[in-house]
């Protein structure tokens, strides 16, 4: 226990950096992944390839290979990071958007056909039909798998720890190399602020998906 | 398909789709030019960094990469399944001292980074990486099968159970005999889509040093000179997306093939007036 509270500023530096890359990996997430699905389900074929070509190969892609890419080939090709931060940002977003657009388009799906129709038939062009009529209530049931895709996005940042950023799991592989003797106590630390995020967001989950769910 | 959304396009709306294709379309080219040229600056399509491919040492690091990978993730999926659901017959249980504490386990075995549990277990147990990354896949995704074919037995319309004690089984047996093979049955695709999560994430075995196929490419990349490291890792990249793509195609077979049988497959019997579910 002892090795936790002696090195509780360093947790807590690697709890504000996960909670930071989570939190902007998790809004440029959000409003690419809305533009990926609205490009999906667009009357423009270029749109819809571009869009089911992105998200197939992402989704298939290990994260791991995602964060390799951004922080070691990347470098490699010439496109150099100052902090490496940005690396993990850029490979944690392009990852999740994927996730995202997929949500996105299976809410999309589950509007009723009239909804849309309705819209067309008072003379609605596409853009509207999709801003105003569709994307509004396909947001609302896709709140609570966008969560769950939000927890797995916190999860997902420890994988930054491996490509040189020192947020939770880089600091608990730190502390752990520093203290041989006191292991499972520092990931056990590691755990518990780990948990302080995503058991709670599990939490509004359930709750939004009872508040929000509409029945048809 | 989305046709709900636009009209039958006229011949206005073809017109400004297909400037749309276009523009959308030269866009999208242009961005691959300047990645292609970005690239080409670097060296990268020249055919020496390629010939690596001949050589047969190459591929057979390769070839251990992905048999690391794949092995990885069968033994995690075999040892996974059943503990899930062992795992989900706790959760639901009737005994409030088997439910609780289950579910409390489960909890916790979602939050966690799956990563962590493998460096956990490098660690703590001293064990070698390759059990590391197993018992972190099969501590992840046991938790999550559980989920999963919890999900399929709630799914299930009421009357199953009831049946099932009405006739005088005991609990257990009307979830082994009655809902389990259904839930399993019905939950397939989810089942699955989860085993492309499961072989994604044996590349987290590159962390705890696990010679998986992400490895090797890096192993390779120390050994050749970076000047290799983007066609090898090019073709690593490509590897696993067709593993995984050809498993998530069968997730979608099944879920076909399974929407399928349930509208003529599986009886549905009106009983006296009441439509069937």
């Amino acid at each position: 226990m002892d090795v936790i509270i002696e090195n509780l500023p360093a947790y807590v530096d690697g709890f504000l950096r996960t909670l930071f890359l989570s939190v902007v990996s998790g809004i440029i997430a959000l409003i690419f992944g809305t533009l990926l699905a609205a490009a999906r389900v667009s009357p423009i074929a270029a749109l819809r390839g571009f869009s089911m070509t992105y998200v197939e190969i992402v989704r298939n892609t290990p994260l791991t290979i995602a964060f390799f890419f951004a922080a070691v080939v990347l470098p490699r090709l010439g496109v150099t990071f100052q902090q490496f931060e940005v690396a993990a940002i850029i490979a944690l977003s392009a990852y999740t958007s994927a996730f995202i657009a997929e949500a996105v388009r299976s809410g999309v799906n589950s509007v009723p056909v009239g909804q849309a129709e309705a819209a067309r038939s008072i003379g609605m062009k596409f853009s509207q039909v999709l801003s105003l009529i569709i994307l509004p209530q396909a947001l609302r049931t896709v709140i609570p798998p966008m969560i769950n895709i939000l927890i797995a996005l916190v999860k997902n940042s420890s994988v930054a720890g491996a490509f040189y950023v020192l947020e939770l799991f880089g600091y608990g592989r730190q502390l752990a190399n520093a203290n041989g003797d006191a292991v499972l106590w520092v990931l056990v630390g590691v755990a518990f602020f780990y948990l302080l995020i995503t058991v709670p967001l599990g939490y509004v989950a359930t709750l939004v998906e009872r508040k929000v769910a509409i029945s048809r | 398909m989305s046709s709900v959304l636009y009209d039958v396009p006229g011949p206005k709306a073809r017109r400004v789709s297909l400037i749309g294709s276009i523009v959308g379309g030269v866009a999208i080219a242009g961005l691959l030019w300047w990645a292609i040229t970005v690239l080409a600056q670097q060296g990268i399509f020249e055919a020496q960094r390629w010939a690596v491919f001949q050589i047969p040492d190459v591929w057979v690091l390769i070839g251990n990469g992905i048999l690391a990978t794949l092995s990885a993730a069968a033994v995690a999926a075999v040892i996974a399944f059943p503990l899930g659901l062992v795992l989900c017959l706790m959760r639901i249980s009737d005994v409030a001292w088997i439910r609780i504490p289950t579910r409390i386990v489960l909890e916790f075995l979602r939050g966690m980074p799956v990563v962590l549990m493998m460096f956990f277990v490098l660690l703590v147990f001293a064990t070698g990486s390759f059990t590391a990354v197993v018992a972190g896949l099969v501590l992840y995704n046991s938790a999550i099968f559980a989920e999963i074919i919890r999900a399929g037995i709630q799914s299930l319309p009421k009357g199953q159970r009831e049946a099932g004690l009405a006739i005088g089984l005991t609990s257990f047996a009307s979830r082994r005999s009655i809902e389990l093979p259904q839930a399993i049955r019905r939950m397939l695709p989810s089942l699955v889509a989860q085993l492309v999560v499961l072989l994604k994430d044996t590349s987290l075995g590159y962390i705890v040093s696990y010679e998986e196929l992400l490895r090797k490419v890096q192993i390779m990349a120390d050994f050749l000179g970076p000047a290799y490291l983007f066609p090898v890792f090019f073709v690593a990249a490509a590897i696993y997306i067709a593993i995984n793509f050809s498993v998530s195609r069968l997730a979608i077979w099944i879920e076909k093939r399974g929407s399928k049988k349930a509208a003529g497959g599986v009886a549905h019997v009106p009983v006296a007036g009441i439509p069937a579910k």
